[in-house]
């Protein structure tokens, strides 16, 4: 399996990437947290871990460790839009549910 | 689904728990607001795609307020009920606003001229920081529907808000309670040209110094900032409160009406709508010659005439020539007042969407002989430092955020005797700050002591601002000079300042916290700035005939008091010269000359030697009565 990314949310990674001015990717995981149990973590990445797993998506390293994995196999990152607000969005295969905001959820 | 913002690594947040800061640009003409989104401030749009908030707010019959676009074109309709440019009336009394006559709006008259002005409206009385709350708050909502703020993404922190750097105590206070009334948790509230400067990330650059350029709608502001260590220091600000893009939209108004003048002679005034229609072209060919040689402006007027002129950039260049070069005079003072000289500029930074047409660019290109800083749109700019700020702020921040400091827009200090000034914290001293002076008493058996709490530049009390008075009283009598008495002033990181007194024997104190005083107006800051540059040799000369003076005073209560004790010591008419002089020394204190009343106060001296003497001789056989030689062994 992979963890992939859509153009769109491929390009805004790039873009914000670029603006930045330094970091060589993008790190996926998730942490125990939230109301329904775990929550997805997303953040720029400056230094590889060596347990690290790195995919490439557009262009884009995606960087995830191990344990977080697990859980987030298969899962495609979309940029979206909605009313005025924008953002990323996982849609993740191993998800059975999520809390009413939907940043948490349990596999 | 909610959708996630990328975070600094390590950073990421619990959900529910995200730190939402935004920064908002509060202007005359419009106002925005932005957020850093994945590390990258953005300003954030309403639901038909506008950045811009035009600062406009109509009360309407239902009761409802309309804020934005749909109040300015409403405008010219139900003009005391639009209230525009409030920023203008912040932080102002009735009696601050001398051209009233020229504006629509019914100013509400009240016993006390001194109060914060109210306008009169059908919703009630209004005063200018309600109305700018009102703007503040359709800025909020915007940001937390943007930002997921409502749907417990996490709550709204607080806000960076921007104000001009020449605002001072009343207006930064009235900014703020706008604010609170919006509902908004202030960070804090930074200059205009600071957040220009850190939305293009100098405050990352070494140390330097830059001049912000912003020509706004309906304003121009020109500020020089010196850049240290992470502060910002505002080394001088000028401007022109009534000089703007709307300017050069007139200029090509004014043009079209003489066109039309030239090809018809039947020419009758043009009605409220047809003005408008023609001003809104006017705009529209300022901002197509932006990009283009020529614009063409087409239009049919109410009474079915068409006008269909061109206007090419070479044409538009030179009708506005003298507005362009009204904008160099100040930027030429405020360099003047910094004392700086061109290659001492290390970048000129635009701000404000009037500075897009190419000929103001061309203009600080050739006074400043290098290419200012246009990469961010001027619109935005400083609605993206203050994103950048607030984001900090609330600690969402990655290594490389400086944590700017603010600094006193003007010295406090506090009167001393004669009507000085001694400065105790300097203008430009970064905030927070503490610093304490120690101070004596003035005359013998002095029990109270006044404290009055300035602000401004100036040598002499009458020429700053009192902000407050307050009493330390209980000071044990002693002999004039004997007390300590240490004067603390402390202004928080939020610019409030309070002010201690305490004697330093008994430990009794007063204190008290500066409210903000209403009345200072714009144009008396920049004034009192000005004026201080200007006048520093009469205020020294003043200072000196102050001086003069106090020394008159204490030394003629001095020997008065000696005489009343110790005139028994000297004989009558040794004891009339004395009281001769006092007199001479009396009236001549009352002059302007402070060399004559120097002289006056050495002659006094000289006449009151020997009785000096005598005192202290009997003052020693005194406590040397009665002793034997053994008990005063040195």
């Amino acid at each position: 399996m992979a963890i992939t990314l859509t153009q769109t949310a491929a390009d805004r990674v790039e873009k914000f990437l670029a603006n930045r001015g330094k970091g060589i990717g993008l790190r996926l995981g998730v942490k125990t947290t939230g109301c329904s149990g775990m929550a997805y973590t997303l953040e720029f990445v400056d230094e590889l871990h060596d347990e690290d797993t790195t995919f490439e998506s557009h262009g884009v390293k995606v960087i995830v460790d191990p344990k977080s994995l697990v859980y987030i196999d298969g899962t495609e990152l979309d940029f979206s839009k909605e009313g005025l607000n924008e953002g990323f969005k996982f849609n993740n295969p191993n998800m059975k549910d999520e809390c009413g905001c939907g940043e948490s959820f349990t596999v | 689904m909610a959708l996630l913002q990328i975070s600094e690594p390590g950073q990421s947040a619990a959900p529910h728990q995200h730190k939402l800061a935004i920064g908002i640009d509060l202007g005359t003409t419009n106002s925005l607001v932005a957020t850093v989104i994945s590390g990258m401030a953005t300003v954030l749009q309403d639901e038909h795609g506008h950045a811009l908030l035009p600062s406009v707010v109509r009360y309407m019959p239902d009761g409802s307020v309309v804020v934005g676009h749909e109040a300015q074109a409403q405008q010219s309709h139900d003009p005391a009920n639009t209230i525009a440019s409030a920023k203008r009336f912040m932080g102002r009394s009735l009696k601050d606003i001398v051209d009233r006559a020229h504006i629509p709006y019914s100013f509400v008259d009240s016993a006390d001229s001194s109060k914060l002005l109210q306008l009169q409206t059908r919703a009630g009385l209004k005063t200018p920081v309600e109305i700018s709350a009102d703007i503040l708050k359709n800025l909020k909502a915007r940001a937390e529907k943007s930002l997921g703020a409502d749907g417990g993404r996490g709550e709204l922190l607080g806000a960076v808000i921007t104000v001009p750097a020449y605002f001072d105590d009343a207006q930064r206070q009235a900014t703020k309670d706008a604010a609170r009334l919006a509902g908004l948790n202030v960070l804090r509230l930074l200059n205009e040209p600071t957040a220009a400067a850190v939305a293009y990330g100098l405050d990352h650059a070494v140390e330097g110094t830059f001049v912000i350029y912003d020509l706004g709608g309906g304003t121009f502001d020109v500020s020089i900032l010196k850049l240290t260590k992470g502060v910002f220091e505002v080394l001088a600000t000028n401007g022109d409160s009534a000089l703007g893009g709307d300017d050069f939209d007139h200029r090509i108004y004014c043009w079209i009406l003489d066109k039309i003048r030239d090809g018809s002679n039947t020419f009758s005034p043009l009605g409220e709508q047809d003005t408008r229609l023609l001003l809104t072209k006017a705009r529209q060919a300022k901002e197509w010659l932006t990009d283009n040689h020529e614009a063409q402006i087409v239009c049919r007027l109410s009474n079915g005439s068409l006008i269909d002129v061109t206007l090419s950039a070479q044409q538009f260049v030179e009708l506005t020539q003298q507005l362009v070069l009204k904008t160099l005079t100040p930027t030429r003072k405020a360099m003047r007042d910094a004392n700086l000289t061109l290659d001492e500029i290390k970048g000129v930074v635009l701000v404000g969407g009037a500075t897009r047409m190419p000929q103001v660019k061309q203009a600080i290109e050739d006074y400043f002989k290098q290419t200012p800083l246009t990469n961010l749109d001027p619109d935005k700019v400083v609605a993206l430092g203050a994103a950048i700020q607030a984001n900090a702020l609330v600690g969402n921040r990655s290594d490389n955020d400086l944590l700017l400091l603010d600094v006193t827009p003007l010295s406090l200090g506090l009167e001393t005797m004669g009507g000085l000034v001694e400065r105790i914290i300097p203008r430009n001293s970064t905030l927070p700050v503490a610093r304490a002076q120690d101070f004596t008493t003035y005359k013998d058996g002095q029990t109270a002591m006044s404290i009055q709490v300035v602000q401004g530049e100036r040598e002499l009390v009458a020429d700053c601002r009192s902000l407050a008075r307050f009493e330390l009283r209980g000071i044990p009598a002693m002999v004039a000079g004997a007390a300590r008495i240490r004067v603390t002033f402390q202004v928080d990181a939020d610019g409030l300042l309070s002010v201690s007194a305490r004697e330093q024997a008994t430990g009794i104190e007063a204190h008290v916290v500066v409210k903000p005083s209403y009345g200072l107006t714009e144009d008396e800051i920049t004034h009192m700035l000005k004026s201080s540059f200007g006048s520093a040799e009469v205020d020294k000369k003043a200072r000196m005939l102050a001086e003069a003076r106090v020394n008159a005073g204490a030394i003629i209560s001095a020997v008065t008091i000696a005489l009343s004790h110790d005139g028994n010591l000297i004989t009558s008419e040794e004891k009339q010269a004395i009281e001769v002089e006092i007199e001479i020394l009396q009236a001549i204190s009352q002059t302007d000359d402070a060399v004559v009343i120097n002289q006056g106060v050495d002659k006094l001296n000289h006449a009151t030697e020997a009785f000096a003497a005598v005192r202290m001789n009997a003052s020693v056989s005194l406590a040397l009565n009665g002793k034997n030689l053994d008990e005063i062994k040195l």
